[in-house]
């Protein structure tokens, strides 16, 4: 008995003198939230994409994962490869059918999603966006990091990232690449800028957002799909006639977290249209005349990035 | 953006066949695992819906991933790099997207953490995986080898390799060597006992994906003996580290598929079922779902040649107008789609044959089938038996020809490395030669033709319910059928094998034209736009026939002579 614990905590101590860097978060793991947005697939556009007045013609796109929030997923599923132990949350805000985006986040790895839905968010513009997910997020229990896409395919603003971490009065970093390591109370990462590629560290709890240029996101897990594929939340239950629905006595899991403005504490004011000072003034059909330049160097790797853009805004293919 | 499975209706209408309700309740015993495993299905709707969503995994991969890979794969190819394969750049990422896709080991019980599907969504997958990369299929395809673990290996050894299959380990089947090709009775890789363990000694050559993690070797383990009776199968973990890869065949085509010359030197074995039995029962096992495998990259090919000849005939102007609107190119392209369909239903038709006999198989190990299942398992088994060699072979020549047509509706262009057929060509090569070339699948399906089994079987189709619009081809097809008989008969009627032999590729491809055009008319029954190729295959197929047909009437043992002299 005595020489098992001898033996035992010799193993501790040459488990952290080998991983020294990375001592409580081995253990424990870390909490992360997602901020994902459902977003119409605007970069394959067709004729009948924009309405005679200007508007995204949403019944003409399909919907999807914002790409970007996608590179900011797989960041949230490395990390809990490397610290076990650690929980992914999406956090989406949208109509009832952005539930889709939890189930596919769930489908390549997420633990959990709240969707936060309501006619009173109708009409956010990024102020209210990030206030209303601000609020949200207060309401959750302990975090450590929120990890959002740069910015959505929609709007291109990049701000609802920014804004949350100012309302929540947590630190930020923008443009993130890669999540290179997170030990207790900080995280190191690497940021792609126009110029240039910078590492910084930014201490816990935090906000970071991520670029395209980071990896892409894994493909859903055959699995996992197959276990979360009737995720529903409770008004999908309701509105549905299908079989599954009473399955979540016996699975919890299957439960997506619906919040409505009286879950969260907020200022009315705050919200929806009455909380957005952005303005639509007028909308331009803009021609590219110039054409765009981008700077490679002669890598290989560089040269695969940009076919693969190529064919994927069919340039080429 | 692509995806190969929903950008192809074809393949929802034959993986929602209505036998399918049949396989589903038979591989899922009745829904047994709902209560043991979260991702096991509910029902009957609960499983072809999980099926059709991880089809949809599958064909966003191979669209994304593997598809855009496919040209740099074939450049580069996989190097031996200490000994050991290293896989084309594009070959391992597009390994990595499916293992985390959790999409290996997808036939195989949930107990060893597969997803327990069926064939017919299996090869489903193989046909999508091989549209995309005809070389990649080789590598994700043999996970095929662990059923044969499944089937004959013992509860340990499953439990222990299984699980790792699953988990996205490869495998491969070492079975041919220098003197040992098609007929693997002269196999001589010596396998001695010691301590009550197995060692491997010897050379192993075309071995695919020879150095993948887990091998099943097929060995003389019976000092002195010079046939089948002295073989047996191994398994080698690769984690023994006690073979080496001597050497990387430069290929025609499939290139990204490393072929290994493998060198075994002490290398510490375990022995699967019994001795002796390696080639008579587990290669015959292993060889059948490999060429149901090879039935799916056939179609796969096809499918790839088709739409590439169609998208060019459709782009390329000559003489003011598309080639498509040319009577030469149309024709082709139209004869290309009927040939494809053909291909496909008997595809399924047959993995359906191989799903329904296996699974009672496994049942029979849980529980004594009752005598009507027994029955049912004997009968689907002849069948599987009778519709591998005759699929392997017609739908890898198939390939073959559509790869040609298609090269050629691209003319100039088509000969050069600018577009996707070259390659498509090249690949498509191998189709009819490995797994045992269309002769030898002709030498396995002649029995199909003395026996009368496929004769049992077309007149089963014969007697299925048809709208009124399609009985006319049905005619057609009773008109074939009397033919083939007769000229079975006059095969048969001399009674001498080499004549057999020498008339047995024209009687197995008058089956298959039959048969082929049967399941198209089944399928033009459930869907309408299944017509045209129905129509095309039916009277190209009795046009064939016919000319067979009169070739052997006019045909005596005498000729066997002429044929002879060169």
């Amino acid at each position: 008995m005595v020489k098992r614990r001898i033996v035992n905590s010799l193993i501790l101590i040459y488990l952290s003198t080998v991983n020294n860097s990375l001592p409580k978060i081995e253990t424990m793991g870390l909490n992360v939230i997602v901020l994902a947005k459902q977003v119409p697939d605007t970069r394959n556009v067709g004729k009948d994409a924009m309405k005679a007045d200007g508007t995204v013609n949403r019944a003409a796109l399909p919907a999807i994962f914002n790409p970007e929030d996608l590179n900011a997923l797989e960041q949230a599923l490395r990390l809990k490869d490397k610290y076990p132990g650690t929980t992914i949350t999406i956090l989406t805000m949208g109509p009832g059918r952005a539930a889709d985006i939890i189930r596919e986040g769930l489908y390549r790895g997420a633990d959990n999603g709240y969707l936060l839905t309501d006619r009173a968010f109708a009409g956010s513009d990024t102020l209210a966006t990030s206030y209303a997910l601000s609020c949200a997020l207060k309401k959750m229990s302990k975090i450590d990091l929120i990890i959002a896409g740069r910015q959505a395919i929609d709007g291109d603003t990049a701000q609802v990232g920014p804004q949350v971490a100012e309302k929540l009065g947590l630190p930020q970093v923008t443009y993130a690449e890669e999540v290179l390591s997170a030990e207790t109370g900080k995280i190191t990462i690497r940021r792609r800028l126009e110029r240039g590629v910078e590492t910084v560290e930014m201490p816990l709890p935090g906000v970071i957002t991520v670029n395209a240029s980071a990896p892409e996101c894994r493909p859903r897990n055959a699995k996992l799909l197959m276990k979360f594929k009737h995720a529903r939340t409770i008004t999908e239950r309701q509105n549905e006639a299908e079989d599954y629905i009473d399955l979540t006595a016996d699975r919890p899991y299957l439960n997506i977290e619906e919040w409505s403005v009286n879950d969260i504490e907020t200022d009315m004011n705050w919200l929806g249209l009455s909380g957005s000072p952005t303005k639509v003034k007028k909308i331009e059909n803009v021609v590219f005349q110039a054409k765009e330049a981008k700077r490679l160097t002669p890598a290989d790797e560089e040269m695969d990035e940009l076919m693969k853009e190529l064919i994927a805004n069919h340039t080429i293919g | 953006m692509a995806n190969f499975f929903t950008d192809n209706q074809d393949l929802k209408f034959h993986l929602t066949h209505p036998l399918m309700k049949k396989i589903v309740a038979l591989k899922e015993r009745n829904f047994a695992d709902k209560d043991k495993f979260d991702y096991a299905p509910m029902d009957f709707e609960d499983a072809m819906d999980s099926y059709e969503q991880v089809l949809e995994i599958v064909g966003e991969i191979c669209g994304d991933i593997v598809a855009p890979n496919a040209e740099s794969v074939d450049q580069e190819g996989p190097k031996i790099v200490n000994n050991e394969v290293v896989y084309a750049r594009g070959t391992q990422e597009n390994l990595d997207a499916l293992v985390k896709a959790g999409l290996m080991g997808i036939t195989l019980p949930r107990k060893y953490e597969g997803l327990n599907f069926p064939i017919v969504p299996y090869i489903m997958a193989a046909d999508i995986v091989s549209r995309a990369d005809a070389g990649f299929v080789n590598i994700w395809g043999l996970q095929d080898c662990a059923e044969t673990i499944n089937e004959f290996a013992d509860d340990d050894q499953k439990e222990r390799f299984l699980t790792r299959a699953s988990r996205g380990e490869t495998m491969a089947m070492d079975l041919t060597e220098p003197d040992a090709g098609s007929d693997l009775q002269a196999v001589e890789l010596k396998a001695t006992e010691k301590d009550g363990k197995w060692y491997l000694n010897g050379v192993k050559r075309f071995i695919t994906n020879g150095d993948g993690n887990i091998a099943l070797v097929l060995a003389r383990s019976e000092e002195g003996t010079h046939d089948g009776r002295g073989l047996s199968m191994f398994i080698y973990d690769r984690d023994h580290k006690a073979v080496i890869v001597r050497r990387l065949e430069n290929k025609m085509g499939i290139k990204g598929s490393p072929t290994c010359e493998l060198v075994f030197k002490d290398a510490p074995a375990e022995l699967v079922g019994s001795r002796k039995m390696g080639l008579i029962k587990y290669v015959m096992a292993l060889m059948n779902g490999a060429r149901l495998g090879i039935g799916a990259q056939s179609v796969g090919v096809s499918e790839s040649a088709y739409r590439e000849a169609l998208a060019y005939a459709e782009e390329r102007e000559q003489f003011g107008k598309p080639i498509i609107q040319f009577p030469a190119v149309y024709e082709m392209l139209a004869v290309m789609k009927a040939k494809l369909d053909a291909s496909r239903t008997l595809l399924y038709e047959t993995s359906r044959y191989v799903d329904v006999y296996k699974t009672y198989m496994h049942i029979s190990e849980e529980r004594k089938l009752e005598p009507d299942e027994r029955k049912e398992m004997k009968r689907y088994q002849k069948l599987a038996d009778y519709f591998t060699p005759l699929l392997k072979g017609i739908t890898s020549e198939y390939s073959n020809q559509l790869a040609y047509d298609a090269v050629q509706i691209h003319g100039g262009s088509g000969f050069m490395k600018d577009y996707p057929v070259e390659r498509i060509y090249r690949d498509a090569r191998i189709t009819s030669i490995y797994e045992g070339t269309t002769q030898l699948q002709v030498v396995a399906a002649i029995r199909g033709v003395t026996t009368g089994g496929y004769l049992d079987r077309i007149r089963e189709y014969e007697m299925m319910e048809l709208k009124p619009e399609l009985h006319s081809y049905r005619r057609t097809l009773i008109g074939m059928t009397d033919e083939y008989e007769r000229a079975v008969k006059a095969v048969t009627d001399v009674k001498d094998n080499e004549y057999v032999d020498f008339h047995a590729r024209r009687l197995v491809e008058m089956a298959g034209n039959i048969v082929m055009g049967y399941l198209l008319v089944l399928d033009t029954q459930r869907d309408d736009k299944f017509r045209i190729s129905a129509d095309i295959i039916i009277k190209r197929g009795k046009a064939d026939n016919h000319a067979k047909a009169g070739f052997i009437f006019n045909s005596s043992i005498d000729d066997l002579g002429f044929y002879k002299q060169n």
